[in-house]
C-alpha cells in the first residue's frame, strides 16, 4: 500500500526514520513538502532526481538520519553561518565546531594547528596538560613504530589517566575551553 | 600634556546609568590636537629608522568567556561587556590614565577624529552598537570594545620600535586578565570571532615610507615580497584602503603555531628591515642617477604647498610624502621630518574640521592656508 504525505493526501516519496533519546518516529513526505522542509534541496531537475536518488539509498550515506544542521548549543551557530560570516558566533563555538574550524583554521594559518606562545594564568594547567599529552601521544607513536609494546602500553595508561585518548593527543584533545566550568553564556 | 588627561588620570571610570557610562563632555572636549607620542614633539630625538618607517603598531584580540562574541551577542549583552571592561583595573601604558570614551554617543565628527589618530578602526567608525574606546593619556595605547573582537588591545608608536611596545602591550594584557576572564583553547589559544585570528591574536604592523621604490616603479616587487613573507599589504589608513601613495602598512597574518615574541621579532628584526634596505637602496639609486630631478621634485612639492590656495587631501599626502623624502635623505633641511608627520596627521579632514572650523568635507581652501601657514 501507497503510505501518504504526513502534510497533504499525495503519495509520500520521502521517508525518514528519526531517532533521538532511543525513540524511534518516522516521517513521510511528498516531494514538495520535503522541499518544504529542507529535507531535499530542488535540483536543477527539479526534486524528483534528489528524491529517487533518496529512494535508492544514494544519498543516505553522507545524510545521517538525524539531518537537523549541528548548532552550537550556547549561541546557535552553525557551521554554515559561520562560513558565511566568515566569524564564530562565541567561544564555545571552537568547542563544538573544533574539528571543522581546526582544517579551516590549519589552512589559513599555513599549517599551524597549536598554539605556541602567552596564555591566561587560569590556564597553565590546561596548556601544560595540553602539551604533556602532545609529548606522550608522540613517544607513543615512537613506541609502537619500534615495537616496544611494553613501553607502549605503559605510555597508553598514563595518557588515559590525562583523560586523553591514546591516538593522538591533539586530534582527540579534550577541548575544554579555560574557565569554562565557571559558567555558560550570560543573557 | 594635554588638558584633559589630569581631570580622567584616575584610572576607574565613574559609572552612571547605561552604556553611556562615559564623560561625553569630556570626550569632546578632551581630544587634543597637538603633537602626540604619534607625532612626537619637533625638538626630540628622530625614533628609530623613522626615515622609511613612519609609526609602528600592535594589537593583540581578546574575548571574555561567557558572552557570545559581538556579531551574535544582543545590544545588552554588548552594553554589559562595556560595563566590565571599564571596571576593569588596566594597568602598564594605562598607568598615567584612562580616558574612555563612548563612541556610540559620540558625534561622526569626533569619531572621525578618533580614526584619524589611529585609536580607532574604520568599522568602528561607522558601527551602531554598543561599543566604547579606552585611551591611555599619552595615547599611545587603546582599548576598543565591542569591535570585531570584545577587546582589541593596541599600541602604537612612531618609527619602528615594535619590541618595546610588545613589552609593554604584555603588561597590559597581564593585568587586565586580572579583572577580566580570556577564553581560550589549549590547542587554538587566544579564542577569536574570525577564525584566522586565533592563537596569539595578535597583528603587528608597520606604515613604511617608500617613496623612492614607487619613483623607480618598485612597489610590485615589493608587494609580490610581503604576498611571500606571508603579509597583508595596505594603504595609508588600514582594512578597507587599497595601497596608495607612497605610504605602505604591512602586518603579519600568521597568528597561531609561534608566540607573540617570536613574531614580533622577526617582523621588526628581518621583515621591516629588508623593506628598509629596499627604499634605502632605492633613495641611493636616485641621487646617484639624477639628484638635481631629485631636488626638483621635492622643492617643486614645497613651492606647491607654500602658495597654493586649494589642496585636497590626497594631494596634500602627495606633497608631503615628497618633502618627507627630502627631509629623510638630508635634501632639504628647511622643514623638519617631525613638522611633516604632524601634517601627514592635521591635514586629514576630522583635525582640519577641529582647528580651522571648516566643514567637513569642504575644507580644500582651509586645508591650503592651514599647510601654508605651518611651512611659512
Ligand atoms: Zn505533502
Ligand atoms: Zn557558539
Amino acid at each position: 500500500m501507497q503510505r501518504l504525505c504526513d502534510c497533504c493526501s499525495n503519495p509520500a516519496t520521502v521517508h525518514e526514520t528519526l531517532v533521538e533519546n532511543g525513540v524511534k518516529t518516522e516521517v513521510h513526505l511528498c516531494a514538495e513538502h520535503a522541499v518544504e522542509r529542507g529535507l531535499i534541496v530542488p535540483g536543477p531537475h527539479g526534486p524528483a532526481l534528489v528524491v529517487a536518488k533518496l529512494l535508492q539509498g544514494q544519498l543516505s550515506a553522507q545524510q545521517p538520519a538525524r539531518r537537523a544542521v549541528k548548532t552550537c548549543p550556547t549561541c546557535g551557530s552553525s557551521m554554515q553561518s559561520i562560513r558565511e560570516a566568515g566569524l564564530a558566533g562565541c567561544p564555545l563555538c571552537y568547542r563544538h565546531f573544533e574539528e571543522e574550524l581546526g582544517s579551516l583554521i590549519n589552512r589559513a594559518q599555513g599549517g599551524a594547528s597549536v598554539h605556541v606562545g602567552r596564555h591566561p594564568a587560569h590556564a597553565a594547567e590546561l596548556v601544560d596538560r595540553a602539551a604533556l599529552r602532545n609529548k606522550l601521544a608522540r613517544e607513543l607513536r615512537e613506541a609502537v613504530s619500534r615495537e616496544e609494546y611494553e613501553r607502549a602500553a605503559k605510555i597508553r595508561d598514563r595518557l588515559q589517566a590525562l583523560g586523553g585518548q591514546a591516538s593522538d593527543a591533539f586530534a582527540e584533545s579534550d577541548s575544554t575551553i579555560a574557565g569554562e566550568h565557571e559558567g555558560e553564556a550570560q543573557p | 600634556m594635554t588638558p584633559s588627561e589630569s581631570s580622567s588620570a584616575d584610572g576607574l571610570p565613574s559609572q552612571p546609568s547605561g552604556v553611556a557610562s562615559t564623560d561625553h563632555a569630556r570626550t569632546n572636549s578632551g581630544a587634543p590636537l597637538h603633537a602626540s607620542r604619534l607625532v612626537r614633539a619637533d625638538d626630540t630625538q628622530p625614533p628609530p629608522d623613522a626615515d622609511c618607517v613612519l609609526s609602528s603598531r600592535i594589537r593583540l584580540a581578546r574575548n571574555l568567556l561567557g558572552f557570545h562574541f559581538v556579531n551574535k551577542a544582543s545590544p545588552p549583552m554588548l552594553s554589559d561587556i562595556v560595563h566590565r571592561v571599564q571596571s576593569a583595573r588596566f594597568g602598564g601604558p594605562f598607568a598615567g590614565g584612562v580616558r574612555w570614551v563612548n563612541v556610540q554617543a559620540t558625534a561622526p565628527a569626533d569619531r572621525l577624529l578618533l580614526f584619524e589618530r589611529n585609536l580607532i578602526s574604520r568599522p568602528f567608525v561607522e558601527a551602531q552598537h554598543p561599543r566604547g574606546v579606552a585611551i591611555s593619556s599619552d595615547e599611545s595605547a587603546s582599548v576598543m570594545v565591542n569591535e570585531e573582537d570584545h577587546l582589541r588591545l593596541q599600541m602604537l608608536a612612531p618609527g619602528l620600535q615594535l619590541v618595546a611596545l610588545a613589552e609593554r602591550m604584555f603588561a597590559l594584557d597581564a593585568e587586565l586578565e586580572h579583572s577580566l576572564e580570556f577564553a581560550f583553547h589549549p590547542r587554538f589559544g587566544y579564542l577569536t570571532a574570525c577564525p584566522t585570528n586565533v592563537g596569539t591574536g595578535i597583528r603587528v604592523s608597520a606604515m613604511l615610507h617608500l617613496p623612492a621604490l614607487r619613483l623607480l616603479e618598485e612597489l610590485d616587487k615589493v608587494q609580490r615580497a610581503a604576498k611571500d613573507l606571508h603579509l597583508a599589504v595596505r594603504g595609508f589608513h588600514g582594512e578597507g584602503t587599497d595601497a596608495l601613495g607612497d605610504f605602505f602598512q604591512v602586518s603579519n597574518q600568521v597568528t597561531l603555531g609561534r608566540s607573540e615574541i617570536d613574531i614580533v621579532e622577526e617582523f621588526n628584526s628581518v621583515i621591516v628591515p629588508r623593506f628598509i634596505a629596499y627604499e634605502r637602496a632605492a633613495r641611493r639609486a636616485l641621487l646617484e642617477r639624477d639628484a638635481a630631478s631629485l631636488d626638483d621634485r621635492i622643492y617643486r612639492a614645497l613651492g606647491i604647498l607654500r602658495t597654493c590656495r586649494l589642496l585636497t587631501l590626497d594631494e596634500a599626502i602627495k606633497f608631503l610624502s615628497r618633502l618627507r623624502l627630502g627631509a629623510a635623505t638630508g635634501r632639504l633641511t628647511e622643514v623638519p621630518l617631525a613638522l611633516i608627520d604632524r601634517l601627514l596627521l592635521e591635514v586629514q579632514p576630522a583635525h582640519l574640521a577641529r582647528t580651522t572650523g571648516c566643514e567637513l568635507g569642504a575644507d580644500r581652501a582651509a586645508r591650503a592656508e592651514f599647510v601654508r601657514r605651518s611651512l611659512r
